[in-house]
């Protein structure tokens, strides 16, 4: 194994070893049994969610401990604390996304409530019957379905770009594609089963050379490299806490301006309104009028200190060690005689898929887990992508920041014994 | 590495899973359904022949799955090839506990073939892989839907 210091980053070196000493659960074993010593945990699941640094677990707790109370509306000395505290969280993403202004942000639950956010809000207002949103064969579900709700209730076209056999996008087929009745391009920016990183600037010059808008999924490439909204020149861009992280229940919608101060709520209720009576109401403006209710104050001060962790350590560190490690497993997993990657572009995060000649996906992790290797098994909510490939399932090792080369040669090791085992 | 997995892979999981018997959609059947795993990707079809006194005359099956779906469903057309309806149910119901259930919680379910069940006494393994119970059981409630005229049975169902 090479070293796991990288003598080439910034001012200093990304310790791995010192990282993953801000990770209570990594110490933790699995497996542990009366007479039998537990195996230490490999988590190789990041792209479902990943652990959280002390960090994140000590500012949740010392919000409720010191902090907590309800947002936005009492004059007491806790409600203000507490405000300021969320309210200091938008600054921070923004700055995370480059975005050019706090306003620019919404909270949402997750990824998936973001979708049904820009479906709902700007698609109920400005599709209508007939115009086509472009998404793409390696789509999550939650950038296919609310597109199909609304396809089912208004009448609008879904588009799909192909995957090209190394798990490219097509992007002569989605210059094709971009035709007058497209309003929306709504792609993900990594795929979460390829680990595919996709042209997001050349996505959006392309579309908007057509006057069409760009929506990202940054869910998966959020966590594994910089994000600059404006460099990609973004429309909107989502992505979620739980995998950055940060704890579950919080997730972001960066909306240019312009957009979200022209669309409607989409969820009514308290703090998002100006005014209530029973004949009219008005509501606030962006961003606070997509935030109906108490929002995730907790976890949204969870996200500011996950955010803050990732910036201390730096995006583009965390990006080259994922990439040493990405490099080193797809060269030790390649390997493996009857292992095939599903997802080989050029352009990849630290995501692995792979199936195995003779051997299910839903066994492999099963045996996998009992070397206390954790992957994900089955279709990664990406079922259409499965079948582009012609495979039911994958098993997927997806890398985080605290993951070492020596965490590749223990699921290199489980696969080999996993092959034995099945022989 | 893999020592207490021998309880849930047994050999004769492992045969079964590589070498799965009666395999494959038959020219002739008279009942049939699908049944899906939408969690992991298994697909599996059951396909029935009834005859007109209610047994199971011939049964088959296809589809893709993980080495303890195939292996139920293959075990599990050998065991019910000759049974009436009720004798299925039954041993369905047998099966269903033995793989869900504590063995004192496990219901009472008449008075079984005991070679039937001492077969299937293999697959109790999964009772300690709750993850994997619904691998297990998908060919049973396939087969179960096909027997009443049902066309297709999920995982995701509140039955499961």
């Amino acid at each position: 194994m090479s070293d796991l210091l990288n003598p080439t980053l910034g001012n200093a070196p990304y310790d791995v070893m010192r990282v993953r000493q801000d990770f209570p659960i990594l110490t933790r074993l699995v497996h542990e049994k009366k007479g039998r010593a537990g195996k230490p945990l490999v988590y190789l699941d990041n792209g479902a969610s990943a652990q959280k640094p002390r960090a994140v677990i000590d500012a949740m707790s010392h919000l409720l401990e010191n902090d907590y109370a309800n947002v936005h509306r009492g004059v007491h000395f806790l409600s203000q604390r507490s405000t300021d505290l969320y309210e200091a969280v938008r600054d921070k993403v923004a700055k995370f996304l480059n975005a050019p202004a706090r306003e620019n942000i919404v909270f949402t639950r997750n990824a998936t409530e973001a979708f049904n956010l820009l479906a709902n809000s700007w698609g109920g207002r400005f599709l209508s019957a007939g115009d086509a949103v472009v998404i793409s064969w390696m789509e999550h579900h939650a950038n296919i379905v609310p597109w199909q709700l609304l396809r089912d209730r208004i009448g609008i076209n879904i588009k799909v770009v192909p995957v090209l056999d190394d798990g490219s996008l097509d992007m002569a087929a989605y210059e094709a594609m971009l035709t007058p009745e497209v309003k929306l391009v709504s792609i993900t920016h990594v795929s979460n089963v390829l680990g595919t990183i996709n042209p997001a600037a050349r996505i959006a010059r392309l579309a908007h050379a057509k006057g069409i808008l760009v929506a990202f999924d940054g869910s998966q490439a959020a966590v594994h490299q910089p994000v600059d909204v404006q460099a990609i020149d973004a429309d909107f861009y989502i992505f979620t806490g739980h995998k950055l992280y940060g704890p579950t229940g919080i997730g972001v919608l960066y909306g240019r301006k312009e957009l979200l101060d022209k669309m409607p709520p989409w969820q009514g209720g308290g703090d998002m309104i100006s005014t209530v009576s029973f004949e009219s109401t008005t509501y606030r403006e962006a961003p606070y009028r997509f935030e109906a209710g108490t929002p995730a104050i907790v976890e949204g001060v969870g996200l500011g200190a996950a955010i803050d962790y990732v910036t201390a350590l730096g995006m583009d560190a965390i990006q080259a060690h994922e990439q040493r490690l990405l490099a080193y497993a797809t060269h030790r997993l390649s390997e493996i005689d009857g292992l095939r990657i599903i997802g080989t572009a050029p352009d990849k995060a630290a995501i692995i898929s792979f199936t195995m000649d003779g051997i299910h996906p839903h066994d492999i992790g099963t045996l996998l887990d009992r070397g206390g290797v954790a992957v994900r098994v089955g279709r990664h909510c990406a079922e259409p992508l499965m079948d582009r490939y012609g495979v039911g399932a994958t098993a997927r090792a997806s890398f985080g920041l605290y993951n070492t080369e020596g965490e590749v040669d223990a699921l290199v090791d489980a696969v080999q014994a996993c092959k034995a085992f099945f022989g | 590495m893999f020592d207490d997995l021998r309880d849930l892979y047994q050999e004769v999981i492992l045969d079964h899973g590589k070498h799965p018997r009666n395999f494959g959609r038959p020219a002739a059947f008279n009942r049939t359904a699908r049944g899906d795993n939408p969690m992991c990707g298994d697909k599996i079809a059951i396909y029935l022949t009834v005859g007109d006194d209610g047994a199971i005359q011939d049964l088959h099956f296809d589809g893709r799955g993980c080495a303890i779906s195939q292996a139920s469903a293959s075990m599990m057309t050998e065991i019910l090839r000759g049974k009436s309806m009720k004798e299925a149910e039954a041993l369905f119901g047998y099966f269903h506990d033995m793989c869900t259930k504590d063995e004192d919680e496990q219901g009472d379910h008449g008075t079984l073939d005991e070679d039937a069940t001492d077969k299937l006494a293999v697959m109790s393994g999964v009772r300690e892989f709750p993850m994997r119970v619904k691998c297990a059981t998908l060919a049973w409630h396939t087969m179960n839907a096909a027997l009443h005229g049902e066309a297709t049975t999920s995982t995701e169902n509140a039955s499961f």
